[in-house]
This record gives structure tokens, C-alpha cells and sequence, in this order.
């Protein structure tokens, strides 16, 4: 096999437009965790290993046909229930106040995040099977399917991801089309339930909510990220401040500025320009995701591809809007540029199947 | 036919999925926008705004470290407070070359081994970016002479910090506790509690005693100063401040005077003295002998004090009050006497025959009197004044393990007392369940025997005994012991009373009552087992001594204290209270390996119960001596 050949073997099941996307934010990511990092290449060398590990997963994701993706739904899903129970007994790990964690001797993990990807894949695997004739009873089953992992995170307490894994599995209930007028009537109840919920939430939480309103109430405790997440923002300006010139970032004012808080650093140093660059790559992104929806071949591919490209699209926006003050801060990040293993990881595996549905469904016949 | 309709239902769902995916499309696209709108309106629009915040002057949120609490005793002694001094403090993320900045500041200002060692595992504990202290209580020359040359030294800075102070140093350490620096774990408990906010800028929270359980009160209210900072960081001007609200000052009922001749009273001895109010469960005095030195924790100990302090053979960081358990030895005796009254097992008259030991029906196995020979005929009464062993061997076996389960229970042994510390351990009260859960084994006669004299399985802390002493004297009606009798509200100056309300009732029939505490009056009475110890005494006391056997010994075999090791002598108890018809103070003695309660644990009783009811300051302190071969074996 000559070279050219390996390569060809290497890209054959890689999208060449949603790769070039995603090597541009990767490329934000690594630009602004050096300046973040105080000039320091340690973080810029743990995020670069971080993205080829996901690298080589999303390559062998991608790789997979999509029957081999849609056998997987099943025991992903029912892992994921079993080590979220897990977290309840014993095992379960507390820190911070919350049971997120669960021991297995070897490592600690967070189920939850196996679920991001877990919940829709078997939502959309159980609407495959129903496909030939959907009544009311599949989409209640569905939501059932979805509610159990939200209710269990939520419990932990984990509003963040339980809210995420919520939005991923509406798109995915959205999609399969689910009635309008089931979803004008949820909205109404979730109106109404409000109060209710406002009752049943942690202090932290509603602490969040308040402090969302009036970030100065507590301006040493969790206002100070919102405060200081305004200011980089909104000092960067319109050109922004130069690479390596924000102050905010250098004289220590930002706090998790590496990870959640990577986009006020970004945007402190590159200004509404630079802001626009970036949202037009994540356009761009998330474009090419509709694009491949729109493509995919059976009814599984499309409730997968399109709930994974909303995902996306709400993990940005949400990280954006909590850093720029618009939505409480609820320790998402910014996708594929903060720093993390796990989410560059959940995130390309995503990315995988998206390439998978991309570049297999000529050899599928529906 | 069927054809068509499934091709158009197929291009129908196509048709609907496309649209719906067309609206996710433009829901996507409006965040995008809206994230677009927001970043305009700060950064065009209000963009003059953060700009000021961010780059003329920058604004920096301080937390103003609240004063924490004082500690004081019943009439106002300070046991805890604070003082100002100077520290000079690392920032390790700001100094290049760590090892030789610290070797240069050894020229100016005085910095020994401890210093470096303790700034090491400071550094180990925390991230780069704090500031670590390497020297506390600089002297005012020393402060100069660094300030002069600060220039040489980046990251390396003077400040003025508050330093917790106990005068009583090791004489309340055990009862105060002492405070240190915020550990990780302590870190994850504030978030947890959601009080990290309020942490901000405090370097240390309550470790142990009271300054663990008062932590809350103690602590208080951080404030928040907005102060201008130029590029270096430096405050150019307070923007506005928010006062920080001083912990709440704590008034004990403890008698800092009365802690202070207790402790002293014990000289070279170990052991451990509690003494209660009995009327309401307040606690006048809390001694654990040996102390240690509070100071050596807030600074953060270095390794080679703490190897010492915890590697030493008197365990002076072990809290005998509150976690020492040893056998109670006969001061038990008072409540079996009454279990039995209460049982009507024994009448007040009913004497039996002591010919120096006892025998279970069917064994051979003597249970041995304290004195050879035995008492002769004894009754209730008597029983109590020479401590008869015999006698209470019979009680307890007639009683039976559940019933005196059942009565000594209702005194507080076997349970924790509930005082306002923590980690208290709950002693041993043995009873058949019990050891079959932890021996796998039933309950035999013989078991019972021992505990009649308060040997065997059964333990008890120095506290416990305390609470019980304290609740026959009050004719049992009994009070968790409670050390904080009330707060002083910082700000307002409101005094609040604490409430410790009556926590339950024993009900003792009176004559019963009466018939024990006249017999333990006559304890401290010549010919009672304690009258050397109470002699002269204006008042009247009741009292009971105990002896508590450190090693067994062997059938026929005789105790010689000359002959054993001094840490393998027996424990010395004294149980009081007085005066008798009136109680105002409740006391329970243990001097380890003290031999014999009258002789040791009972003149400490006695100085404390002097000074308490007489104010009668012993001077100067005489040390009692250890009870060896030279007092006759009593118990």
C-alpha cells in the first residue's frame, strides 16, 4: 500500500468539512488555553493529547457500520441506567455536595456522561423499531426512556447535564414528530409547574437562579464568575484586547478560565470580531450537521444525526450565554475548545457517528 | 394501490422530517443570534462600561476576614481571643528560585528548621498560587529591616494578621481545641454546606474541642471590600465596603480558676477530672492530663512535635474526659445499690455474710473480696462505706445482666452524654445481645459478677460518671453536661441565654435516695474509704472511691503496687459531690495508674470542691503522691 493509499484508507469514513470545522476550534482551543495558561505549554500539551485520544476514537466510531452503531444502543443505555444506580449505593462518590461519581476500583467515573450519547442513540434505536406505525403509546415510551436517566442525574444533584441530556432527547422526541399540540401542552405545564419546581430544587440551585438576576448579591461567592465573565466580555471590545493582552485573564480575575470559563479569555483578547469568527465556525459545524441529517438514509441515522448537531448547538450556546451573563452557570463547556478530556471525548465520539452516517449509507440499503 | 400510498406516506414523513429539521436549523441559528446580540451590547454598547471596570481601573472584589469569636468563662476570664502581629508569607507561583528567596530571607529575618519544615508541607498541601506563611509573629525590627529590602523580594510579602491566643494554653487545650489552617477536606465540607463564600480570605477554621462545635458562632461574617487595583495588583482606592460581621463570643460555664487548680492538682498524674453543677448540667471544670500545647496546631504543627505529641507514652492529644473508657471499679457500687432497692432485690436492712470472697451455686471459682478475710456482716449502708465487694458480687448476680442493663442505662452508661463536643466515645454497658454480636457468645453467670463491681466488660468515661454523679445528686433527675452557658451577639451586644433543659428523670424513691447518699456521706467520714481526703471539711460531702484494675490477675495471686511497673498500677477513681443536702457541684476523678481512689483521686476532688464552695485557694498546690506500697491497699 503506498502512502497515498493509507491516507485515502485513513479519510474514507472521515467528513472532510465537519474535520476542517472542527480542526479550526481545536485550533481556538490550544491558541487560548496558551494564553489562559499564563504562557505555560503544559495545559496546551494535555489538551492536544486529549483531542488525539478523541481523535482515534472518533476515527474507529466512524469506521463502524451503522448497524453495529445501532446494536450498541441497547447495552450502552442499560450500562449506563445500571452504573447510575451504582452512584446511589455505596459506591457512589460525594464531592462538592453532590453524588455525581462512582467508584470501580481502578478509576472514578461519571456515568452521567456516558448517558449524553447513551440516551439519544436509544431513543432513536426504540423509534427505528416502531418506525412502521408510531402512535402516541411509542413517543410516552420514549419519553419514559429519556426521564429515567434525567430523573436519576438530577437527583445527583446535577442540574447542568440532567437539563443537556433533556434538550438531546426532546430534539430526538422533536424529530420522530412528536405533536405539536403535545409540546404547546407541555410547555404550558412546565409554566405552570414552576413554582412547584422552584420548591423542590436544591438551595444551590435556586442560589444559581438569583444570582443569575442579580450577580452582585454575592459577588464573592458564585456571582464573581458572572461578574467577571461580563467584564472580559464586554472589555474586550470590538477588536479586543491583543493575544496574551487580556487583563482580566493575567491579573488572576477569571476564575476556571482553562475550562468553562475558556470563552470570556477568547473573547477578552479577540473582541466582537473574534467572536464572530467563532460563531461562524460553529455555524459552519453545525451546518454541515444539518447537512448530513438531511442525507442520512434511515430513520435511525436521521434522529441520531440531527439530535447530535442540536446537542451541539445548545452546548455552545449555553457556555456562551452563561459566560456573557444570559443563562445561570451550569458547568457546561464550551464545546471542543475548553479544556477536558471526557467532553473532547463524548463530543468526537458524536463527531464519529456523524461520519458514519455520513460515509456509510451508500452501502446501506433501505 | 398499496404501493402508492406507502411511497407517499414515506414521501410525506420525508416531507415532515425536513421541515422539522429546517425549524431546528433556524432555532439553532436564533442562539446564534441572540449570542451575537449579546456580545454586541457588551462589547459596543456597554463596552465604555466594562472598559472602565476592566482596564482604568480594575476592580477588585476583597473578602475582610470577620474577627473570629472570643472564648470566655463564667465571669468573663478569656480563654481564646486574638491579637494582631506580622507574618511574612510566600507566594510560591510568584517567586522564581523558592529554595534560595527562603535562604536569603534567613539573613533578615530569623527562620529555623521548623519554619522550613512546616513551609514544606504547607506548600504540599496547598496550589502555587496561595500565599503560604513561612514565619508568624515577626518582631517589630524584623519587620523593618524586611521592609527595607522588599524590593530584592518578589512574592514575597508582610502582613498584618489576626492569631488566635488560649492563655491557658495546655490547661484548656482539651477543652478548647484549637483552630488550623483549612485543609481540603475542610474546603469540601464548607462547599458542601454552601459557606465557601464565606471562607473567602480565612485561612483557619475550628479543628477540634469547642472550637470545632462553635465553629458557626464563632466564625462570623466576611465582608467584601471593591477596591481599585493598578497593573501590579496593588489597592489604589476602596470603592465601597461592606463590614464584616465578628464571630459571636462564647461564655462557658466553666471556672477558668477552678480548670486551673484541678489541672494543677494532679501534678505528675495523668487522668482526668469533670465537674458538674447538678442542678442544671453545667460544666465547671474539663481536665484531660497531660495537655498540649494549642499553639504548635494553629501555626501548623511540623512533623517532628507531632511525633512527638502523638508517639509519647501519656498520649497528651488523647481527650480523657471525653474518649478515655476504663473500667468504672466500685464507684459503680452507689447505682447497683440502688438497682437493687429498685428491684427490691435487696431490702435497706437485709445483711448478708462476707467471709472475704464469693461463689456462684455449683463452681468453685472465688470471686475475691478487696479485703482478705472479708467484712463480717454487711447491709446496704455498710456495704457503701467499706466498699464491699462481696456483697455487690451477690446483688448483681441475683439482679441479673438485663436488669442492671436496664437500670444503669437509665443513668447515661453505655450511651453518649451528649455534651456539646465532638467525638465522644459511649463507654461499655455490657448486656447479653452485646456479646453475642461481638463474641458470638452468650452471656454466662460469672460475666455478670464482675460487672456487679464494676469490672468486667464494662467501661465508662471519665463524663459519664460525672453525668451519673451528677443525677444521684439531684435525687436523679439528669442533664446532658453542657459546656456553653451563653452567647454574646457581636454586633448587638444581646446576650442569649442557652437553654440546656432537663433531659431525664430516674426516679429514684426517696428513701432509697436518702439511705445511698447518707452511706456515701459516711464514705468521706472516718472509717469510710475516703476520709483522709475529707477531713476538716466545713461542708458535708458524699463520695465513693473506686479502683480500676489495669491487669488481671491470677487466682490466689496477691496485687503488691510496689511490685508492678508504675504504668501497669491500678486507676484511681473518686466520685462526689456536696454538699450533701444541697448539691452544688458533682465531680468525678480519675488518676491513672493513681492505685487507690481515696488516696490520690480524692484530695483532687477535695482542692476543687474547697475553692468551688469555700473559694479556698490551695497554696501552695501540693502534688498528691502516688499511692504505692506506702497507703494500705484499700478500695
Amino acid at each position: 500500500m503506498t502512502r497515498r493509499q493509507l491516507l485515502k484508507r485513513i479519510m474514507a469514513h472521515l467528513d472532510r468539512p465537519l474535520l476542517a470545522g472542527m480542526a479550526m476550534l481545536m485550533a481556538v482551543s490550544l491558541l487560548t488555553l496558551y494564553s489562559a495558561g499564563e504562557h505555560s505549554w503544559d495545559r496546551v500539551m494535555a489538551q492536544g493529547a486529549n483531542i488525539l485520544v478523541a481523535l482515534v476514537c472518533m476515527w474507529i466510531v466512524a469506521n463502524l457500520p451503522l448497524h453495529y452503531l445501532m446494536r450498541t444502543a441497547v447495552p450502552i443505555y442499560v450500562v449506563g441506567m445500571l452504573l447510575l444506580l451504582g452512584v446511589l449505593t455505596p459506591l457512589g462518590v460525594t464531592s462538592h455536595g453532590a453524588k455525581r461519581w462512582l467508584n470501580i476500583g481502578v478509576a472514578t467515573i461519571q456515568p452521567s456522561e456516558l448517558m449524553k450519547i447513551g440516551v439519544p442513540l436509544m431513543m432513536a434505536w426504540y423509534f427505528e423499531k416502531h418506525e412502521a406505525a408510531l402512535r402516541m403509546k411509542n413517543y410516552f415510551v420514549a419519553a419514559l426512556l429519556l426521564l429515567m436517566p434525567v430523573g436519576l442525574i438530577a437527583k445527583q444533584p446535577d442540574l447542568g447535564t440532567a437539563l443537556l441530556i433533556s434538550a438531546s432527547g426532546f430534539y430526538v422526541l422533536f424529530l420522530a414528530g412528536l405533536s405539536w399540540r403535545v409540546m404547546v401542552g407541555m410547555l404550558v405545564a412546565a409554566v405552570a409547574s414552576a413554582p412547584v419546581m422552584w420548591k423542590m430544587m436544591h438551595e444551590y440551585q435556586r442560589h444559581r437562579i438569583e444570582m443569575l438576576l442579580d450577580p452582585t448579591q454575592d459577588a464573592l461567592g458564585k456571582g464573581y464568575h458572572t461578574i467577571q465573565g461580563m467584564i472580559a466580555v464586554g472589555s474586550g471590545g470590538i477588536v479586543g484586547k491583543g493575544y496574551l493582552n487580556g487583563t482580566q485573564t493575567h491579573l488572576d480575575f477569571l476564575p476556571e478560565r482553562t475550562t468553562d470559563f475558556i470563552f470570556a479569555v477568547y473573547s477578552e483578547e479577540f473582541g466582537l470580531v473574534g467572536n464572530l469568527i467563532l460563531l461562524a465556525i460553529y455555524f459552519f459545524v453545525i451546518w454541515r450537521g444539518f447537512v448530513i441529517t438531511a442525507n442520512a438514509s434511515t430513520y435511525f441515522t436521521r434522529l441520531m444525526a440531527g439530535s447530535i448537531t442540536l446537542t451541539f448547538a445548545t452546548y455552545a450556546f449555553v457556555n456562551m450565554g452563561m459566560v456573557s451573563g444570559i443563562l445561570p452557570i451550569v458547568g457546561v463547556p464550551l464545546p471542543l475548545v475548553s479544556y477536558g478530556g471526557t467532553s473532547m471525548l463524548t463530543l468526537l465520539l458524536g463527531f464519529g457517528m456523524l461520519m458514519s452516517i455520513q460515509t456509510h449509507k451508500k452501502l446501506v440499503k433501505t | 394501490m398499496n404501493n402508492r400510498i406507502e411511497l407517499k406516506n414515506h414521501q410525506q414523513e420525508m416531507f415532515n422530517f425536513r421541515l422539522r429539521l429546517f425549524i431546528g436549523m433556524g432555532f439553532a441559528l436564533l442562539l446564534l443570534v441572540l449570542l451575537l446580540g449579546r456580545f454586541f451590547y457588551l462589547q459596543v454598547v456597554r463596552h465604555g462600561y466594562y472598559q472602565t471596570l476592566a482596564e482604568k481601573n480594575r476592580i477588585s472584589v476583597m473578602p475582610i476576614v470577620p474577627n473570629r469569636g472570643l472564648i470566655l468563662d463564667r465571669n468573663g476570664v478569656v480563654l481564646a481571643h486574638n491579637f494582631s502581629g506580622y507574618t511574612l508569607e510566600i507566594t510560591p507561583s510568584k517567586v522564581k528560585d523558592l529554595p534560595a528567596t527562603i535562604d536569603a530571607l534567613a539573613k533578615i529575618v530569623d527562620i529555623e528548621p521548623r519554619d522550613r519544615k512546616r513551609f514544606k508541607k504547607l506548600q504540599a498541601e496547598s496550589h502555587d498560587f496561595e500565599t503560604l506563611m513561612i514565619r508568624s509573629r515577626l518582631s517589630d525590627e524584623e519587620v523593618a529591616r524586611f521592609a527595607a529590602q522588599q524590593y530584592r523580594f518578589p512574592g514575597v510579602e508582610i502582613k498584618a494578621r489576626l492569631f488566635r491566643d488560649y492563655p491557658y494554653s495546655d490547661k484548656t487545650a482539651h477543652l478548647l481545641g484549637y483552630i488550623g489552617r483549612i485543609n481540603q477536606a475542610d474546603q469540601d465540607r464548607l462547599e458542601e454546606n454552601d459557606q465557601a463564600a464565606n471562607y473567602r480570605g480565612t485561612d483557619y477554621i475550628g479543628k477540634t474541642g469547642l472550637e470545632q462545635y462553635y465553629e458557626d458562632e464563632l466564625h462570623g461574617k466576611t465582608g467584601i471590600e471593591q477596591v481599585e487595583v493598578d497593573s501590579a495588583g496593588r489597592a489604589v482606592r476602596i470603592l465601597s465596603r461592606t463590614p464584616p460581621v465578628s464571630g459571636n463570643t462564647l461564655i462557658l460555664s466553666i471556672d477558668a480558676k477552678l480548670q486551673e487548680i484541678a489541672e494543677q492538682s494532679f501534678g505528675d498524674h495523668r487522668g482526668a477530672l469533670v465537674a458538674i453543677d447538678p442542678g442544671n448540667g453545667e460544666v465547671l471544670a474539663f481536665v484531660s492530663k497531660p495537655g498540649f500545647d494549642p499553639s504548635l496546631f494553629v501555626d501548623g504543627i511540623d512533623a517532628d512535635s507531632w511525633k512527638d505529641l502523638n508517639e509519647s507514652l501519656d498520649h497528651p492529644l488523647n481527650n480523657r474526659v471525653l474518649r478515655g473508657q476504663y473500667p468504672s471499679g466500685s464507684t459503680i457500687k452507689p447505682f447497683m445499690a440502688l438497682a437493687g432497692l429498685y428491684y427490691k432485690v435487696r431490702s435497706p436492712t437485709q445483711t448478708i455474710s462476707d467471709p472475704g470472697y464469693f461463689t456462684l451455686p455449683g463452681s468453685s471459682h472465688h470471686y475475691r473480696d478487696w479485703k482478705p478475710g472479708g467484712h463480717g456482716m454487711v447491709d446496704m449502708f455498710k456495704s457503701i462505706v467499706v466498699s464491699c465487694d462481696t456483697y455487690y458480687y451477690g446483688l448483681a448476680t441475683e439482679l441479673g445482666i438485663d436488669r442492671i442493663f436496664s437500670y444503669l442505662s437509665g443513668f447515661g452508661f453505655g450511651k453518649k452524654t451528649g455534651i456539646d463536643l465532638d467525638g465522644e466515645t459511649s463507654g461499655l454497658l455490657p448486656s447479653q445481645e452485646w456479646k453475642q454480636k461481638h463474641f458470638k457468645q452468650k452471656w454466662y453467670a460469672g460475666d455478670t459478677v464482675s460487672v456487679g463491681i464494676g469490672q468486667g466488660y464494662s467501661l465508662v468515661t471519665p463524663l459519664q460518671l460525672a453525668m451519673a454523679t451528677a443525677t444521684l445528686a439531684n435525687g436523679g433527675i439528669g442533664y446532658h453536661p453542657h459546656l456553653l452557658m451563653e452567647v454574646k451577639n457581636s454586633s448587638t451586644g444581646q446576650v442569649r441565654k442557652v437553654d440546656n433543659p432537663q433531659a431525664f428523670d430516674v426516679r429514684i424513691d426517696p428513701e432509697n435516695l436518702d439511705l445511698v447518699k447518707r452511706a456515701m456521706q459516711a464514705v468521706t467520714q472516718p472509717g469510710g474509704t475516703a476520709a483522709q481526703a475529707s477531713a476538716g471539711a466545713p461542708y458535708t460531702i458524699a463520695g465513693k472511691t473506686g479502683t480500676a484494675q489495669v491487669v488481671g490477675m491470677k487466682q490466689g495471686e496477691k496485687y503488691d503496687a510496689s511490685k508492678l511497673d508504675e504504668r501497669h498500677r491500678d486507676h484511681a477513681w473518686f466520685i462526689a459531690f456536696a454538699p450533701v443536702d444541697k448539691p452544688r457541684i458533682a465531680i468525678a476523678v480519675l488518676v491513672e495508674n493513681g492505685g487507690h481512689g481515696g488516696g490520690t483521686a480524692a484530695p483532687i476532688a477535695r482542692r476543687v470542691m474547697d475553692y468551688y464552695l469555700l473559694g479556698k485557694v490551695p497554696d501552695p498546690v501540693k502534688v498528691a503522691e502516688p499511692a504505692a506500697s506506702a497507703v494500705p491497699v484499700v478500695d
